[in-house]
């Protein structure tokens, strides 16, 4: 064997160094070329974040009014050690995210792995009958789950937020989930029974391992929409379970505190590292796969 | 010598109506490079999953060395698989993928780790240990897979179309590290292929399926020059193929010069045949187009036993070391005709489209396949 050349696996690689290294200056020269789809862009960046820039300035601002008196950092102080409301709202969402995520990702991940690899009666019809709350608008959701709930006489509360959340989650997760699995490659659950694994060992160290990626975005997606829904907590939720978005808009009812500015800030700061987090797990999985 | 013989008696296997595997019987020997060798559903690849344990037959019995082996689950049957699509475990490291059987068997960290070196040194990855298969090329993958199928130290080693995925370059490359393999580790391998080239330069010996029915068993020369059956011949590599009437069979020495009358080359053939045949059998002819001799001159001296047949070039074909040229015979009937190129000195004037030649071969190239009805 060894007298073999293996250098044709070195010498080429399966990505070409080097093909998408462009000079500067050409990177300039076709901006110039294309004006206007870079007028657009910067157009479309300038709608998308003067609001957020206006937001975190006045975040700043030593007084309450629109006019900027001076720098100060007080309103970060209100919100630090005079919101005792607004910090019971943010873990109230807190707890329904996780608790509500992490339901919905079992439940769902269980359901596509059942869809995917189970024939039975019905089955085409419940795949499409679970994406029904994707389309739904969210109005209509919020509504029907309080007539239900008033129906069946549960309190709304914290735990009737909690269902409404896993109901709305369950079809993303289910959706990433599936598409993981329709990747999956069958030969190599016959592999590893091949190379000596029994039924539940291929489970534990060949199934669960390789959907994980699907069913982790699902959970991370799942956590931000329950943190960040309104409409239909707005509908569901009763006294004592105010969530994040519902303390937020009551504040802007009764004139816009600047404290919300500073909130706002500390909440764009955190998207963007879990933005940045997320990137590097989407990276890590897309290696693996 | 390692490695198990196996012994497939009287196997047969159907889906519904379809007969996947239709009483096929083969025997394969301790050590060998065994290829199953047909066309897209002969049913060579049921057969590998049969002996893999993946499927079971209908009837008919399997033996490794000699004892009964269908009643045993794949994990514990001394045998492994490298699959098509390679079937690598995509959230394992190419370390971790060949350590995977291992792993299964609580062994000793500091062991799994030296076999897993040396499985990796073995197809010549020590480079790339830690890499993800996604980041892997396809010869990679396919070297990644074989490890991991050799470091239980199987008896036999079941290879399912390893190599069709890849180029036809690597393929090369990759076969002839599979040969060195063998070689190396001396157990059973028993190899499904569509690819006769493939088939024909690596095996000891080869069965050729088709329709779940083996035509032949025999050595890459013995399926070349000696073809069982039209499908064999027409199969392995290219050739030219008649239905032909025995007209004459003359016993010489050791062999019979037999004359055919070939309707559609509108002329007598004359063949050496080991068969003594009746007059007036109906039988095919073949003849490969490499043994065929192409001159734009008739041939000076044309021997008792040298066919000669005139027609002109309809279709060169030249690609480099060789020319491949249809010739058109005076009653319209195509030849397949290939010439090798050797050197200036020994190549004749240049052959081209429309050219009048002069096509002919010995009796000693022809080959008779087979009787079609008795």
């Amino acid at each position: 064997m060894s007298s073999l050349d293996p250098s044709f696996l070195i010498k080429a690689p399966t990505h070409p160094v080097g093909v998408y290294k462009v000079s500067k200056n050409q990177v300039f020269k076709d901006h110039r070329r294309f004006g206007f789809s870079n007028i657009v862009l910067v157009l479309t960046i300038l709608f998308l974040f003067t609001p957020l820039i206006v937001v975190i300035t006045y975040s700043f601002n030593s007084s309450k009014g629109m006019m900027w008196t001076g720098f100060s950092l007080k309103w970060y102080a209100a919100l630090l050690f005079d919101s005792e409301e607004l910090w019971r709202a943010f873990l109230n969402s807190f707890i329904i995210a996780i608790s509500s995520s992490a339901v919905a990702t079992v439940l769902a991940s269980l359901a596509a792995v059942g869809i995917k690899w189970y024939s039975f009666k019905g089955r085409q019809f419940i795949q499409t009958l679970s994406f029904l709350p994707m389309v739904l608008p969210e109005v209509i959701i919020g509504i029907s789950m309080l007539i239900f709930f008033t129906a069946i006489k549960l309190p709304l509360g914290m735990f009737s937020i909690f269902i409404a959340h896993t109901t709305f989650n369950l079809p993303f997760v289910f959706l990433l989930v599936s598409a993981r699995l329709d990747e999956f490659d069958f030969t190599i659950l016959e592999a590893a029974r091949d190379l000596g694994a029994s039924e539940r060992q291929t489970l534990m160290k060949v199934i669960v391992p390789s959907i994980m990626p699907g069913v982790m975005s699902g959970l991370l997606m799942s956590i931000t929409m329950s943190l960040e829904d309104f409409v239909i907590t707005f509908f569901v939720s009763g006294p004592g379970s105010t969530t994040l978005p519902l303390y937020v808009y009551s504040m802007i009812r009764y004139g816009v505190s600047p404290v919300i500015n500073a909130l706002s800030f500390v909440l764009i700061l955190s998207i963007i590292l879990l933005a940045f987090a997320l990137r590097r797990f989407l990276k890590v999985i897309a290696a693996s796969s | 010598m390692k490695g198990y013989d196996v012994q497939i008696e009287n196997v047969s296997r159907a889906y519904g109506s379809f007969k996947a595997l239709d009483d096929v019987s083969i025997d394969i020997k301790k050590g060998e490079f065994f290829s199953l060798l047909g066309p897209s559903g002969c049913g060579k690849t049921t057969l590998l999953r049969i002996i893999a344990g993946f499927d079971s037959p209908d009837t008919g019995i399997l033996l490794f060395d000699g004892k009964e082996i269908l009643s045993q689950p794949p994990e514990k049957r001394h045998v492994n698989t490298v699959f098509q699509s390679y079937a690598l475990f995509p959230h394992l490291t190419v370390y971790e993928n060949v350590a995977f059987p291992l792993r299964l068997k609580k062994i000793d960290k500091n062991l799994i780790d030296s076999k897993v070196r040396e499985y990796l040194h073995l197809v010549q990855l020590d480079s790339h240990i830690h890499k993800k298969p996604g980041k892997l090329s396809g010869g990679q993958k396919q070297r990644v897979a074989i490890a991991r199928a050799l470091i239980n130290e199987p008896s036999v080693l079941l290879l399912d179309e390893p190599l069709s995925a890849l180029d036809a370059k690597l393929r090369q490359n990759l076969l002839v590290e599979l040969d060195h393999l063998h070689d190396q580790i001396g157990i059973t391998f028993i190899y499904v292929t569509h690819d006769q080239s493939e088939a024909l330069s690596v095996s000891d010996r080869i069965a050729v399926m088709n329709q779940g029915k083996v035509l032949q068993v025999g050595t890459p020369y013995e399926i070349y020059e000696s073809p069982a059956t039209d499908f064999v011949a027409r199969f392995i590599g290219e050739t030219n193929l008649f239905e032909a009437t025995v007209v004459n069979c003359d016993p010489y020495e050791d062999y019979f010069m037999t004359t055919l009358d070939i309707p559609a080359l509108n002329s007598l053939v004359k063949v050496t045949d080991y068969d003594n045949l009746e007059k007036g059998q109906r039988v095919s002819f073949t003849v490969r187009p490499e043994k065929l001799k192409i001159t734009g001159e008739r041939p000076n001296k044309v021997g008792k036993d040298i066919n000669l047949f005139h027609g002109i070039v309809e279709e060169p074909i030249y690609s480099g070391f060789q020319s491949k040229y249809y010739v058109l015979l005076e009653n319209s009937t195509v030849i397949k005709v290939i010439q090798q190129h050797a050197n200036y000195m020994d190549e004749g004037p240049e052959i081209d489209w429309k050219d009048s030649v002069f096509v002919s071969w010995s009796a000693e190239d022809g080959y008779i396949v087979e009787v079609v009805d008795s």
